[in-house]
Parts: C-alpha cells; structure tokens; sequence
C-alpha cells in the first residue's frame, strides 16, 4: 500500500527552523509506523534520525508525536493512524528537540530522580531472610504502574507541564504512587508530604490526556488523584490543593450547591497575604457584575445531598475495611 | 581525559549489576551505554527466573536440569555456582524493589518452566525482564552512578597487555572520547540481529563479542545460537515459554499435538532445540500453516491468561492481529539467544588482565550448547554481582595508564573516512543479505557444505563492507553512522559462528547438523575456542568441558 509520511525535521547543524518532509514509501498492509519509518531510513533517506529499539513495546524508545498525539511508533498499526493515505510524525512535546524525532528527554527523566523512585527501607529495620511478603492483591494493584516503560508519552502531553515544566508530571507521579504504596518502603508519610508540594499532585488539571496516550494503560491522571486521597487520609492538608478539594465538600454538603464567593479564600486558607494578590481579580470581577454572589442560601432538599455524601463515605470505609 | 576506576560498557541487566555490586565494594564505577539503560534488551525478557525456591526442589536439580539441557557442554563448576547462588541473587533484587508475582501467603510464585516441570520460575506476569531492568536501574539511580548515555564503544584501549580503558562515540555530539579506567566489564548483550528473523531488540549486534576478537580475545561456543519456538512470524517478537509454562499447545495445520511425535514425554515443554526442530520439520512437510505453527492458548481462559499472559496477549493483538483468548496464535522458531561469547573464567576475567565480560556477550558457560528457558536472567544477577565485585578488586590494585590522545585523532578520522565516502552501498542491503543467509544456513539446521556457502558470502560482505556509502554527514544524532559501525560489528561475529560451527562435526544442542545428525561426546564433548591474529584469520582451539558431577548421558524427552 503507497503510504505518505509527513515527518517534522530539524537538524540544529544546518536548519534555523522546523520544516515538514513529505516521504511516500510502498510497504506491506501489516506495517507499524515504526517499520514504515525504518523503511525510509533505510531505503530512501539514511539522514532521518528516530529512536527505537525493541519494536515490541517494552523498551519505550520509539516515543513521538502520531497525528499531534504521542505514543509509540512501533504500536502504532499503520493503517489505523492514515488520514487519506498521510500519517504525520513530530517530535513529542515539553522537550526539546535534539534532530528529527529526537527529543532530549533529560525534563522528564529529571522528574523521575525527583520523586526518589527506589525503595529505602527503614535502616534499622533488617528485611526477612528471603521474600518480602505481599499480598497478590497489591502486587496486582501495583503491577498497573509498574508496567510504565518510561517512553516519555504522558509528559509530552501533558498540559500541565506545558505551562509549568517543573510539575513533575504524570510518569514521575505514577512511578512515586507505588513507591508510596509499597510495603517495603519506609517513606510514604515523607513522600506524601513532598509530593503535595507546589508541583506535585494537586497540580494536576485532570485533562485526561495522559491516561488517553499512555501506550501501557498505566493511567499516570487516576495514579494521581491516588496520591492525593492518601495525602489527605494521611491529613496532609495545609495546601492549597487539598484545601480546595474540602472546600468544594463542605460548601455542598452544608448548603447543597458550591458557594463559589468562599472558594478562593478557603483553598487559600484565608491567609490575607496569600489573598492579597487576587484582590485586583476581585474587583474587576464585581466591577463587570461577573463576581458571585455573597449570599449564598441553603437549597431546598440540602437533606438529602447530605444523606447522598454519608451514604457514599460509609460504602467507602466498608471497602477500606474490606 | 574522563577517568574512572571503573567502567562497565552496556546498561543491561548485566551491566547494570556489575555496576551496582562494584560501586557497593567502594569504587568509582561508570556506565556507558549506546542506549539508556531502560531501552535496554533485559527489558524484552518474559518468562521468568530458575532458582531452587521450594522444598520440593534443590540446587543439584536445577544444575542438573541445566546441564542436561545444555547437552552436557556447560561446565559444571559454573553451573553450580549459578544454581547455588540463585536463590539469595533473587531475594536481593526483591529486597531492591522488584515487583514479582505472588502467591496466597504473599510469598514468589513458581511457574513450571522447561521439560521437568518443576515450579522454579519466578516472574512477574509475562514481563519480568521489564521489572528486573527497571528495579537495577533504579538502584543506579539511588547510588547516583554516573552513565554515558548514548554513546557506543568503538574498541578496548589495551596498554602494556593490560586493559586501560575504551574508545567511544558519542551518539548525540558525534564526538570520539577515551574514557581511562583500570578495569572495564564488557555487557554488551547478544548478537540476534546477525538473523533475519530474531526475537532480539535491534540494538542486539554483538558490538562487545567483535571489539574483544578483534583485540586477539578469545570468543567460545560461537557456533551455539539458540532459537526460540514461539516467535510471530514477520516481526520475529518473543513469545514467552510461559504461554507453554502455562499448558499452551502447540498444533500444526490438522490441528494435532505435534510434539507427540518427538517428544512423547515432555510434549510442548521439551528443550527448545528440540521444539524448534519439530516445528520446522512439520512446516518442512507440509503441515504448517504458511510457514508457521499454531500455538493454542483458548483452553487456559481468559481469567488466566489476563492474569499470567497479559503483555503476550498484548503482543499477539497488537503484533499478529490475534486474540489468543480465541484463536490460536502462528508462531515460528526465531534466533533469540548466544549461548557463546567472550571466553571467561568464573569471575568473569578474560584473557586480558583488567578487561571482564559478563552477561549474554560473554560464555563462562552455564548454557552449554542450549540455553536452559530462565537461566538468562538467573545468569546475569548471580554473574553481574560476582564480576562487578572481582572487576572492582582487581581496579582497587591496579595503577591508571595514561592513554595516547593519538587513539581519539586515529578514530575520528576512521570515522570521517566512512562518513565522507561519497559512493558505495548502503548498510542496510548488506546487512538483509546476511541476515537472510544466516538465517538459511546457521539456523536449526545447517550442512557443511551450507556453512562453507554462508562462510563466502561473510567474506565477500567483509570486502563490501569497506566501500559501504552513508547518507548522513552530520556530527548530531548520526544514526546512519552508527548502524553501519554496528554492522561491521556484526560481521566479524558471524564469521566466528559461522568458522566455529564448520569446524564441529556433530549435532550437539542448537548445532545440529544433518551432515553429522548425532552427538559426538568422543570427539566433540568440548568449547570451541575462536581467536584472531593480527592478520585478521580465525584459529580454532579447544578446551576440555569441565564435569564434576554428572556424566554425559542422553537426552531423552
């Protein structure tokens, strides 16, 4: 089948900026994009630089940009990715670009030696003679987030680390949530506290997109909203992050609606300094009538919100207890 | 000049233990790597690892059970220390953070792995060599070890008989370094992309087994190149022996259980030569289907193949466009695993004072002329901490040599060379006909007279090889050259597999011969040993196997 492949070029010795490259290459029905890429590299042009390595999705060198989504290469059924017979090919984002579809990926893996991500046992807690015991129910649960290969996909979607390249973003976060669940480490109260720091796991905007290109279904966003339900359970709560969660709780569990005048101050824990800056917000928002309403009334029926909130919470202990 | 005590050249699972285990004795280590480490091939591994866990089991059984497999061509001394030490190599790397399967009592889970059946395999679902690769690395990480990431060892800097260091290229600067140290571990890996159809990562191009003959250093058991029965046909990706493990069977086109017929006993689950044989044999006669077996997997259920066979399922759909919950997956043999490498003793030292190998490039040998299915990754825990250590002693006694910065100057214009010429072949065309070539004659079957036809053709690529033409003249990222050094690489590997094969007339483990279809123990129950002169010709010598225990006897499945 003719497949053209639109690849985003750049080599920093000769071009000043990024150019598109059109190659049109005959290959077989079953071809990945990963074996179309190596065709053209091959056969018809040797100067076009890509990563990869095992072409079998374990070894997470192939990471790039398919169609403006990352994933990788060679899992990527050609077929499936054509659009009127044209795949196109880019570098994957929030890293730079080193040649062609070469990304320095030193952002990403900087995050990951951020979160510590090794055991450390208690020092002076002397492990057993063989195995560790646990639970075939854990290691289940955590083989979801051990399976991640570290190809770099989720933080180069990653809309939060689009705007703030220091969120530690969701590979890094999913890698510290099995650290933190994991029986033979002895740092999760720590690690909680670290990541509830600015840049860590309420910085998360929940936009999916990490869960939608992960080519491993680790699901890094549900790691770590995880995270922060243990943070809190731990009753790490003096942040913003988990201030703003409670408020959202307590404002519809009282009055059965979100009293969106206290938002602000409560996740900012009424703190005026805090507060200071947003004043001007503030009154351009009641200057053009956009601010909300201070008076905010109980709803009618708030009962049976509340009785929804208790309901929830008791299913919820019981699974804990389970 | 960049100077380390030591330095270990390769990422993978060997590399990174030899690593880990030197910088814990108190040395300065460094890695070097042409990938990063995780995109190492370590990660592709599945199945699992052998140690004698239960009661029921013990280390005799499982050194028993290797050397039986290994078609009694593994020194028994090596075996043993394998075996031994197999299960304490294991609790470390679980102490270490590895994630492996578990039982109700929350203690490893066993899988029956290879012919005796006995549940000595731990693992972690089907993708064990992920999890081992990813819990070194992040011990590497813990102790901080410095890593040249992408760059590619170009060859040994040998000084006085000693070895002083290496040269190496930088892959994303395209800059030539010597990097000094009193001792270096080679861990480069295997060499599966010598085949057409491999299960190996294409970075597997036996770059530290060509840099070592190269130098004059003996390689050993060249010759003895395992295939794996389950591999996808086209893409060559690994099927574990786990989905077998696990009671899969294998069918051919009228739907039979083939392995009745060769190996009435031990059926699917019978050494790997010789499942590699059957199939082809029934493909040969015209009971495959297009080249290929069946391997069937819808009776174990979706429960367990979800919760024992995930990434393979992952694999066949993605990679086959089957569903094994449903239908029967073709599969076909595909060269996986060297059982030779570079020749050395039991701490790993070569024949070089100061140069140590370790890992799939080296043969100290615990796999003899087949590779027992989980002993690879056994190998390099119990090995990679035995060298890194010794490598580590022997750079703690050892005084730095300076290294002539004429060695850079002669490999940046070596390079240049090749990456000025302006007409030739591409790499890529020379590689597919070796490939193809080795693939027909040095697979699961080879002649004498096959051999002497593929030995030709390796010569003639050789002559070649020197006018090969680049398209890439860059300094940055210039994969081009990268590929085609990796194909010279290859080249001089074949041409020992290929020499050390000729020269054995008998059918030994994966070397089998229908010229000489039985094994020899009279003449040929002994390492070949292959070297190079500086003149660039092959000798063949040979040492004696080292039993202490069990004595030759025949296979029988």
């Amino acid at each position: 089948m003719l497949v053209t492949l639109r690849v985003r070029r750049f080599n920093p010795e000769t071009d000043l900026e990024p150019r598109f490259q059109e190659y049109t290459v005959d290959v077989p029905e079953h071809f990945t994009v990963l074996d179309a890429l190596i065709t053209i590299r091959e056969r018809i042009d040797g100067t076009l630089a890509f990563r990869y390595s095992c072409r079998m999705a374990i070894c997470g060198a192939c990471g790039m940009r398919i169609n403006g989504l990352a994933g990788l290469a060679c899992k990527t059924a050609l077929r499936s990715a054509l659009n009127d017979g044209t795949v196109t090919l880019e570098p994957m984002g929030n890293m730079p670009v080193a040649k062609d579809l070469v990304v320095n990926m030193e952002p990403f893996w900087h995050h990951l030696r951020t979160v510590r991500p090794y055991i450390e046992p208690h020092p002076a807690r002397i492990g057993p003679q063989n195995e560790y015991r646990i639970s075939p129910e854990l290691v289940d649960e955590l083989s979801e987030v051990v399976r991640c290969i570290m190809c770099g996909a989720c933080f180069s979607d990653c809309t939060v680390d689009e705007i703030d390249i220091n969120f530690l973003g969701p590979a890094a976060l999913a890698r510290a949530g099995w650290l933190v669940r994991d029986p033979r480490d002895s740092r999760a109260a720590d690690r909680l506290r670290e990541l509830s720091k600015p840049h860590g796991i309420w910085d998360c905007t929940r936009c999916f997109f990490c869960v939608q290109v992960c080519p491993k279904d680790v699901k890094p966003m549900e790691q770590i909203l995880r995270l922060r339900r243990l943070a809190v359970e731990a009753g790490i709560t003096d942040n913003n992050g988990a201030r703003h969660t409670q408020a959202f709780v307590d404002s519809v569990k009282e009055t059965g609606w979100l009293d969106e005048f206290t938002l602000v101050p409560k996740s900012w824990g009424w703190n005026p300094v805090a507060l200071l800056p947003e004043l001007p917000t503030a009154v351009r928002m009641l200057v053009r009538k956009r601010a909300p309403s201070p008076v905010h009334p109980r709803q009618p029926g708030v009962d049976e919100v509340r009785n929804l909130f208790e309901k929830t919470e008791r299913k919820r202990s019981v699974k804990d207890d389970a | 000049m960049l100077r380390h005590d030591l330095l270990v050249v390769g990422a993978g699972g060997a590399g990174l233990r030899a690593a880990l285990a030197a910088a814990r004795s108190g040395v300065d280590v460094a890695i070097l790597s042409k990938v990063h480490p995780l995109r190492s091939h370590t990660g592709a591994a599945e199945g699992g690892i052998n140690a004698a866990f239960s009661e029921q089991d013990s280390w005799e059984n499982h050194a028993y059970d290797t050397v039986r497999e290994s078609d009694w061509l593994a020194d028994q001394d090596a075996v043993e220390v394998l075996t031994r030490e197999g299960p304490d190599a294991v609790y470390e790397l679980d102490h270490m953070g590895a994630i492996f399967s578990r039982g109700p009592d929350g203690r490893f889970l066993l899988r029956p792995f290879g012919p005796e059946g006995i549940p000595r395999t731990v693992f972690a679902g089907d993708t064990t060599g992920h999890v081992v690769l990813q819990t070194l690395y992040q011990q590497v990480l813990k102790d901080r070890l410095r890593v040249y990431e992408e760059w590619l060892v170009l060859d040994l800097i040998l000084e006085d008989g000693f070895c002083a260091g290496v040269l190496a290229y930088e892959i994303p600067t395209g800059t030539v370094h010597a990097v000094a140290a009193r001792a270096v571990i080679l861990a480069t890996g295997g060499a599966g992309r010598l085949y057409a159809s491999t299960t190996n990562a294409f970075i597997c191009t036996g770059d530290g087994m060509a840099i070592a003959l190269r130098n004059g250093i003996p390689l050993k058991d060249m010759e003895m190149v395992q295939f794996h029965p389950t591999t996808l046909p086209g893409s060559g990706i690994l099927i574990t022996e786990g989905a077998r493990a696990e009671g899969g069977y294998l069918l051919n086109a009228r739907g039979e259980r083939f392995m009745g017929r060769y190996a009435p006993r031990m059926m699917e689950q019978a050494g790997r030569d010789v499942v590699c044989r059957a199939e082809q044999t029934e493909v040969d006669e015209g009971r495959g289907v297009n080249g290929c077996v069946l391997l069937d997997l819808r009776h174990l259920g979706e429960a367990k193949i979800m919760s024992r066979l995930a990434h393979t399922r992952e694999l066949c759909v993605t990679f086959a466009g089957v569903d094994p919950v449903h239908e029967p997956v073709p599969v076909r043999p595909g060269a996986h695993y060297f059982m030779g490498g570079i020749h050395t003793d039991l701490v790993g030292r070569t024949t070089i004072p100061g140069l140590y190998a370790v890992g799939e490039c080296a043969c100290v040998s615990v796999h003899g002329a087949n590779r027992l299915g989980g002993n690879s990754l056994l190998e390099l825990l119990v090995f990679g901490r035995r060298v890194g250590e010794n490598a580590a002693e022997f750079a703690r006694n050892q005084k730095g040599v300076e290294i002539s910065e004429a060695r850079v100057r002669d490999a940046e214009r070596e390079l240049a060379r090749i990456v000025s010429r302006s007409d030739g072949e591409r790499w890529a065309a020379l590689r597919d006909i070796l490939g193809n070539t080795m693939s027909r004659e040095m697979g699961i079957f080879r002649t004498g007279e096959g051999m002497r036809q593929c030995l030709a053709v390796i010569k003639e690529l050789q002559e070649r090889y020197k006018r090969v033409r680049l398209d890439d003249r860059g300094r940055v990222y210039n994969y081009d050259l990268v590929s085609a050094i990796e194909l010279g690489f290859m080249l001089d590997v074949a041409e020992a597999v290929v020499v050390s094969g000729l020269a054995r007339q008998e059918s030994r483990g994966a070397h089998y011969r229908r010229d000489y279809p039985k094994r020899d123990d009279d003449n040929w129950l002994r390492h070949t040993v292959v070297h190079r002169d500086p003149l660039g010709n092959l000798h063949l010598d040979y040492l004696p196997v080292r039993i202490t225990r069990w004595l030759p006897a025949a296979r029988v499945y």
